[in-house]
C-alpha cells in the first residue's frame, strides 16, 4: 500500500465519529467578524495607511502624478545610488529625472548581480490600511519576487487612492491566488536578540513608500 | 515523532535543574512578559476578536472533520500548478523523501527557512548523515544552530540566549560555517543582525535548493503560505531553483478566503504585530519568477493517531503562534528545553504525547506540566481547551485506556510510576464528594503548617522532589470565607499572616 492510501485510510477510521450528514463548509464557519473595523472616509483611509506604514518604519512620501518623477529621484539622490532595477513594466516616466543606471528585470540575471544593484522602484497591486501593509503580485510593473528582496532599498510606488483597501479581507477578495504574492509590512526586521527590534536582517533594509495621487485614470 | 531530545530527562527533573538557572529565567521571564504586554494590546485593537476566534476554531475543526476529502483536493491543486505532491507516514519516509529530492538535483547544500515539522523530523540530522548541509536561515535558528543547542520557543527559537552569549557563538562558530563574524564584534543587536547578514547573504545568494515549512495550504487553490518578520522566508522561497516543502498534513484550510481570519490572528496573537513584515503565497510554480521545480511533502508522522482522539483532536487546529507559551506560568520558569520536544509550553504538554504517545518517561509527564490556570486556553487563536485535553491525557497515562497508535485501536496499560497518582485521583475523587472531610483536611493543614516538610514523604515524593511545596496559608480560604462574609467585613484581612 502506498504512503497515500496509508495516511488517508488512517485519516478515514480517525474520523468514524463524523456523519456523513455532518454540517457542510458553508454552514460550518460563522463570518460574524467585520469586513472592516471602523467608518472612515477615503481620505482617512489613506491616512491611516500612512500612519500604519510608518509606524512599522516604512517612509512615507506623498506627491502627484506631476510630481511623482521628482519624488523619485530625490530618494535615489538621497540613498546615493548609482543603479536601479527596473521591472519590464513600470511606467517609463516614472525615471525620467534620475540618471541612475537602470538595469532591466532578466530571468538570467544571478542573486549575485542583484546584489550589486542599489535600488529597486515597482508599483504594487494594492495596499491595506489597517495593517500598513503593501502588497506585489509579480505583475510587470512589479517584476519577479526577488528584485524587491535582493537590493538593499526599495521604492514602492501605491496609487491613492484606488490601490488602497481598508483590511485584510478586501484585500484578499481582490487578489489573485494563483499569483505569487509578497506582503510587505515595514522594512525586514527581527527581534531575535533579548527582544530589541533590529532592520534588516536579510530584506531591504530602506522601504520606502510614494503615495501618488492622480494616477488612477 | 523523531526528534525527542535525546537522553531527555522526563519534564520534573529538567524543569527542576532550568528553574534554578537564573539567566535562563531572567531571559524568559523578560521576554515571555514583553510579548504578552505586547500581545493584549494588539487584540483588543480589533474589536471583532472574540469572532475571529471563533471562526478560526471552526474553519480548522470543520477541516479535520473532512481532512481526507481535502488532502486530496489540495493535492489536486498542487499538482495542477505545476508541483509534485509526496506523502510521508512517518519521521524517516519524509526523511528519505526529502533526502532523495535533494540528491537527484545534484546538491549537497540546502538553505531552509525556520520550520516546526522539519525540526519535529529531526530533518537536518538526516540531510547531514547523507552528507548534505542544510543551514537555518532564521537569525534565531542560526544562533541554535551554531551554538549547537535545541530551540526553545516556538517563535523566538534562542530566547534563552542573552546578547553576550550570541556574541559569543557568532565570534566562535562562524568561521566553520562560512564566512567568519567581523574582526571585533560587539554585543549590540544591530552588529550581531549584520554580522548574520553577510554570513547568511552569501548563503543565499548561491543557494539552489530551498527547504521550507508553510504556516497554511488552500485546499481550493493549491496554495502555500509562510508568515515571516526577517526576509530569509523570501530568500528561501524565490532563489532557489528548487523548493521543497514539508508540511504536516494538518495545516489546511479549505479556501482562499479562510486566509482572512488567520492572517488576522496570527501575527496579533505571535508578534503582537498588526502584520508581520512579510507574508509569501505560492501556487505551484511561476514561469520566470521563482522556484521552477516545487515538492511538497505531506507529513502525518502521529497526526491520525491525534485525529482519532476526539478529546485531543483540537490540538490539530494549533497554528503555532506560540501565544500560549507566553502566558504560561509552568513554562516561564521551566523554559522550553524542559519539554524534550520542539513543541515547548502548554502546546508541546498536550501535542507531543499524541504525536509520540505516552510510552516513555518524559511523554508520560508532559500533561502533568502544567498548572492547569487556564491561561492559555484564554489566549488561544484558535480556542484550543488545552486544560482539558491536560486532563484528558493524565487520565490516560495514570489509567491507561484506548488510543491509537501507528493507526491501530490499542488499550494502553496504566504507565509505570503513576500509582501515586492513581491513588490522589481516586483520593481527589472522594474528597471532593465529600466536603465535610475536604474542610477537616484544609484545617487540619493549616493548623500543623510548621511542621510540614519542603519535600512530601512517601508515595508524594516523586512529585515533590522537582517542586518546592506551597506554604500552607494560615487559615484555609473556606474559613476565611466564612470568618469575614467574602471579604466585606473585617477588611478581608487573615489573621496571622506575615
Ligand atoms: S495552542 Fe493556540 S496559543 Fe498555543 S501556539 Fe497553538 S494556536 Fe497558539
Amino acid at each position: 500500500m502506498s504512503s497515500r492510501e496509508l495516511i488517508l485510510g488512517r485519516v478515514r477510521r480517525a474520523l468514524a465519529d463524523v456523519r456523513p450528514d455532518d454540517t457542510p463548509y458553508e454552514q460550518a464557519v460563522p463570518r460574524g467578524y467585520l469586513r472592516e473595523h471602523g467608518d472612515r472616509i477615503v481620505e482617512e483611509t489613506v491616512e491611516l495607511l500612512a500612519e500604519n506604514l510608518a509606524d512599522y518604519r516604512a517612509l512615507v512620501h506623498r506627491t502627484d502624478t506631476d510630481g511623482l518623477a521628482g519624488t523619485i529621484a530625490g530618494l535615489l539622490a538621497a540613498h546615493g545610488s548609482s543603479s536601479v532595477l527596473v521591472p519590464p513594466g513600470l511606467p517609463q516616466e516614472w525615471l525620467a529625472g534620475t540618471d541612475a543606471a537602470r538595469v532591466a528585470d532578466r530571468v538570467e540575471s544571478t542573486p549575485h548581480e542583484l546584489d550589486q544593484v542599489d535600488s529597486v522602484v515597482t508599483a504594487c497591486a494594492l495596499a491595506i490600511a489597517e495593517t500598513g501593509t503593501i502588497v506585489l503580485d509579480g505583475s510587470p510593473d512589479q517584476g519577479r519576487r526577488r528584485i524587491t528582496l535582493v537590493p538593499d532599498h526599495h521604492i514602492c510606488v501605491v496609487r491613492v487612492p484606488d490601490q488602497v483597501v481598508s483590511s485584510v479581507p478586501q484585500a484578499l477578495e481582490r487578489l489573485d491566488p494563483t499569483r505569487p504574492l509578497t506582503w510587505i509590512s515595514g522594512p525586514s526586521a527581527t527581534s531575535d536578540i533579548e527582544l530589541d527590534r533590529v532592520e534588516g536582517v536579510h530584506g531591504p533594509r530602506t522601504l520606502e513608500v510614494v503615495l501618488v495621487t492622480g494616477g488612477g485614470d | 515523532m523523531s526528534g525527542t531530545f535525546v537522553g531527555m530527562p522526563a519534564f520534573p527533573k529538567a524543569a527542576h535543574e532550568a528553574v534554578h538557572n537564573t539567566t535562563l529565567r531572567g531571559n524568559l521571564r523578560h521576554a515571555t512578559h514583553t510579548i504578552r504586554g505586547k500581545r493584549a494590546k494588539a487584540v483588543t485593537e480589533v474589536s471583532d476578536w472574540a469572532e475571529l476566534r471563533e471562526a478560526g476554531k471552526r474553519i480548522k475543526d470543520h477541516t479535520l472533520r473532512h481532512l481526507d476529502r481535502y488532502l486530496v483536493q489540495l493535492e489536486e491543486s498542487v499538482t495542477a500548478a505545476g508541483g509534485t505532491v509526496h506523502w510521508a507516514a512517518d519521521a524517516d519516509e519524509a526523511n528519505r523523501i526529502v533526502t532523495y529530492l535533494v540528491k537527484a538535483t545534484g546538491e549537497s547544500e540546502v538553505v531552509k527557512v525556520k520550520s516546526m515539522a522539519t525540526q519535529e523530523i529531526g530533518l537536518n540530522e538526516a540531510l547531514e548523515a547523507e552528507g548534505i548541509h542544510a543551514y537555518e536561515t532564521d537569525l534565531a535558528e542560526l544562533i541554535v544552530q551554531l551554538g549547537k543547542d535545541r530551540p526553545s520557543h516556538i517563535l523566538v527559537p534562542a530566547i534563552h540566549r542573552n546578547r553576550g552569549e550570541i556574541r559569543d557563538i557568532f565570534a566562535r562558530e562562524m568561521s566553520e560555517w562560512g564566512r567568519p563574524a567581523p574582526e571585533g564584534l560587539t554585543d549590540t543587536p544591530a552588529e550581531l543582525a549584520e554580522a548574520a547578514r553577510l554570513h547568511l547573504r552569501e548563503k543565499f545568494l548561491r543557494a539552489k535548493v530551498g527547504v521550507s515549512g508553510a504556516n497554511f495550504m488552500v485546499a481550493e487553490t493549491g496554495t502555500l503560505v509562510v508568515v515571516e518578520s526577517e526576509g530569509n522566508g523570501r530568500m528561501c522561497l524565490t532563489l532557489p531553483e528548487t523548493l521543497i516543502s514539508v508540511v504536516g498534513i494538518e495545516k489546511i484550510v479549505p479556501t482562499w478566503q479562510d486566509l482572512e481570519v488567520f492572517l488576522q490572528t496570527l501575527p496579533r496573537s505571535s508578534t503582537a504585530e498588526r502584520m508581520n513584515p512579510y507574508t509569501s503565497t505560492w501556487t505551484g510554480t511561476t514561469d520566470e519568477d521563482g522556484p521552477s521545480t516545487f515538492h511538497l511533502v505531506l507529513i502525518d508522522n502521529g497526526r491520525t493517531d491525534t485525529l482519532a482522539d476526539e478529546v485531543g483532536r483540537q490540538a490539530l487546529r494549533c497554528i503555532r503562534c506560540s501565544a500560549c507559551l507566553n502566558v504560561c506560568p509552568v513554562y516561564e520558569r521551566a523554559g522550553g528545553h524542559a519539554y524534550g520536544s520542539v513543541y515547548p509550553g502548554p502546546i508541546g504538554a498536550i501535542l507531543s504525547p499524541q504525536l509520540r504517545g505516552t510510552a516513555s518517561e518524559i511523554d508520560a509527564s508532559l500533561p502533568y506540566a502544567s498548572s492547569l490556570c487556564g491561561a492559555c486556553y484564554e489566549v488561544c487563536p484558535v480556542a484550543i481547551d488545552i486544560p482539558e485535553v491536560l486532563v484528558h491525557l493524565r487520565e490516560r497515562v495514570a489509567q491507561g485506556g484506548p488510543a491509537t497508535e501507528k493507526g491501530n485501536k490499542v488499550v494502553l496499560k496504566p504507565a509505570k510510576g503513576h500509582a501515586a497518582e492513581r491513588a490522589a485521583m481516586r483520593a481527589a475523587r472522594w474528597a471532593l464528594s465529600h466536603p465535610g472531610a475536604l474542610r477537616t483536611g484544609q484545617r487540619l493543614a493549616s493548623r500543623t503548617r510548621r511542621l510540614h516538610p519542603r519535600t512530601l514523604p512517601g508515595p508524594g515524593k516523586a512529585w515533590s522532589a522537582s517542586r518546592d511545596l506551597p506554604a500552607v496559608p494560615a487559615e484555609p480560604f473556606r474559613d476565611w470565607w466564612q470568618r469575614t462574609n467574602g471579604g466585606r467585613t473585617n477588611g478581608g484581612k487573615q489573621e496571622g499572616t506575615k
